[in-house]
This record gives structure tokens, C-alpha cells and sequence, in this order.
């Protein structure tokens, strides 16, 4: 972690339930657990409001159809970060035996329903791009997907263009698959809050 | 998902307007992704553009001109929160465009 603050700069109470969690999980916290617990007045709460909100919130897409869309717009941006911890939570929630890492490599060859893949190479441009047009939405609106649907995509990506930028910039340390299989345990019974 | 704009709102709010180390409109440029100083300029238009690439010098050259470590931490979600919105904006307006032609066609 790339500022102090971030990772030891906590009070407390917080160090201590670092410590539980240490305890408990057997694994390191992760970086984003300490960011989103330091001075969470100001970024901690509020976001964790809107990703809570974003991705377990109510939705016609289910929460693997969500944590896949995460692990997309991180893959996206190159967060490293992001793709593993999303990528482990979708493979998890979903349960079929589908590969998260074969789809994230390949949309096009995958069995995945069209209002999703569509959905999904839309946010992959928006990302990659900072803007998608009218023709865009049409293609997605097009495939199946719901204006309803978009929408909450859109808050998704939101989300992680936000959590992406700041795993990037604040230098999160990337732990084993360990560590972000516990994670994945916890965001699944426990959400974002 | 309707309180999601009512969440979305409440978080930039609170970075730009409630209380902080960095002040309010230094927080604001670096959401704008406009008008800052380098080296603190370079580093957000790196969070906002290609977070990817932001690197430990970075970091330490924006420290430089006196900026503490929960100035930069500020000026960061700001940078980052900024960029997400642009997009998602410009998103909704396009999804409103093409939903709106779709209703007329019918």
C-alpha cells in the first residue's frame, strides 16, 4: 500500500477487528477491507452504500451475473486486484461449474445468454473507452437486455471504475487465491456493508 | 435499483462538500480532473485515465510540495469518483437516447 495511513494508520478499534478477522479467516486482511474502514466517513460509508446497493441490491441480474460484471470492468482496467477478488465471488455464486476465467478471457466463444454478453462488451467499452453512444445501448437493448437491466449494470460499473481505480493507485498488495476465497465467502453472506 | 442514484449522490456530496483535509475546491478539480498543479495533476489524471499505471514515485512526487498523506488519499477517491461518474453519465444519457427513439418507433 502506497500510503501508511492506509495500511496502519487506523484507530483502535479498527486494529482490533483487523485482528479478529486475522484471526478468524486465517489469511491477512485485504487492502480493501483497510481502506474502506479508514476515515470511513469519507469514502468507506458512502461507497459502500452505493455498492451494496450495485451489487446486491434488487436486480433482475443475479449476484453472479453482477460479481461477473465487476470481474469484467476490472479485467478491463488491468486491476489485478479487482479481477481475482470479483472473479473468485462470481465463480462461487454462480455454482454451475462455468468457468469465470474462460469467460473473462472470451466472451464470444462462451454459453453465456446474449442480454448478458452484450451487456458485458458494453461495459467493456465504457471502460476501456470512457464513453459509449446511442448505437451501443441499442445493441444491448437489442440482444434482450432491459432498460431496467442497463441501468443496473451501469451502477455496477460504476462501482468498480471507482474500487479499480483506487486498488491501481493506492497499490493494494495481491494476495494468494487463499486469501481471496475467504473474501469471496464473506461478500456472498455479508455483502458490501 | 432507485436508491442507487440517491447512494451514487450522497458519495459525491460527501467528497466534495463535507469536511476533509484537502480543501473543498482542490477536491473538486481533482474529480474535474482539471485545473491542478503538477505534480499532484499528473497523478490524478493517471487515476483517472489509466489508474494501472500509476506508480510508488507517483505517489511520492505528489507528496513533495508539503501535500500529507490523507491530502493524496482525498484527492485520489475524488480523481477516481470523478472519472466513474463521467462515464456513467454519459452512459445514461445514451441509454436515455436510445430507449427514447426505441418508445417513439413503437
Amino acid at each position: 500500500m502506497r500510503l501508511r495511513i492506509l495500511d496502519s494508520g487506523h484507530g483502535f478499534g479498527t486494529k482490533a477487528l483487523f485482528a479478529l478477522i486475522r484471526m478468524a479467516s486465517r489469511q491477512p486482511v485485504l487492502d480493501v477491507i483497510k481502506l474502506v474502514k479508514y476515515r470511513p466517513d469519507f469514502y468507506g460509508y458512502p461507497m459502500s452504500a452505493v455498492a451494496q446497493e450495485a451489487m446486491r441490491g434488487p436486480s433482475t441480474w443475479s449476484i453472479g451475473d453482477r460479481e461477473l460484471m465487476a470481474a469484467f470492468v476490472a479485467k478491463t482496467n488491468q486491476c489485478e486486484f479487482c479481477t481475482k477478488a470479483h472473479a473468485a465471488v462470481a465463480q462461487r455464486a454462480y455454482s454451475d461449474g462455468k468457468s469465470i476465467s474462460a469467460l473473462l478471457s472470451d466472451l464470444d466463444t462462451t454459453s453465456i445468454k446474449e442480454p448478458l454478453r452484450a451487456t458485458l462488451l458494453m461495459l467493456g467499452k465504457l471502460t476501456r473507452e470512457h464513453a459509449v453512444d446511442a448505437d451501443d445501448m441499442r445493441s444491448v437493448l437489442a440482444a434482450g437486455a432491459s432498460r431496467q437491466q442497463i441501468e443496473d449494470a451501469l451502477a455496477v460499473c460504476f462501482s468498480f471504475n471507482v474500487i479499480g481505480r483506487l486498488a491501481d493507485a493506492f497499490g493494494f498488495f495481491v494476495p494468494d487465491s487463499e486469501a481471496f476465497e475467504a473474501g469471496a465467502k464473506y461478500l456472498l453472506t455479508r455483502g458490501y456493508r | 435499483m432507485s436508491d442507487i442514484r440517491q447512494a451514487r449522490k450522497a458519495l459525491v456530496k460527501r467528497i466534495l462538500e463535507g469536511a476533509g483535509n484537502a480543501s473543498s475546491s482542490e477536491r473538486r478539480a481533482a474529480f474535474n480532473n482539471s485545473g491542478l498543479a503538477e505534480p499532484l495533476g499528473a497523478l490524478v489524471d493517471k487515476v483517472a485515465r489509466h489508474a494501472y499505471r500509476v506508480t510508488d514515485e507517483d505517489i511520492i512526487a505528489a507528496k513533495e510540495p508539503g501535500l500529507s498523506e490523507d491530502q493524496i488519499f482525498e484527492m485520489v477517491v475524488c480523481a477516481a469518483v470523478g472519472q466513474a461518474t463521467r462515464q456513467y453519465d454519459t452512459a445514461l444519457a445514451a441509454l436515455e437516447t436510445a430507449a427514447g427513439n426505441a418508445t417513439r418507433k413503437e
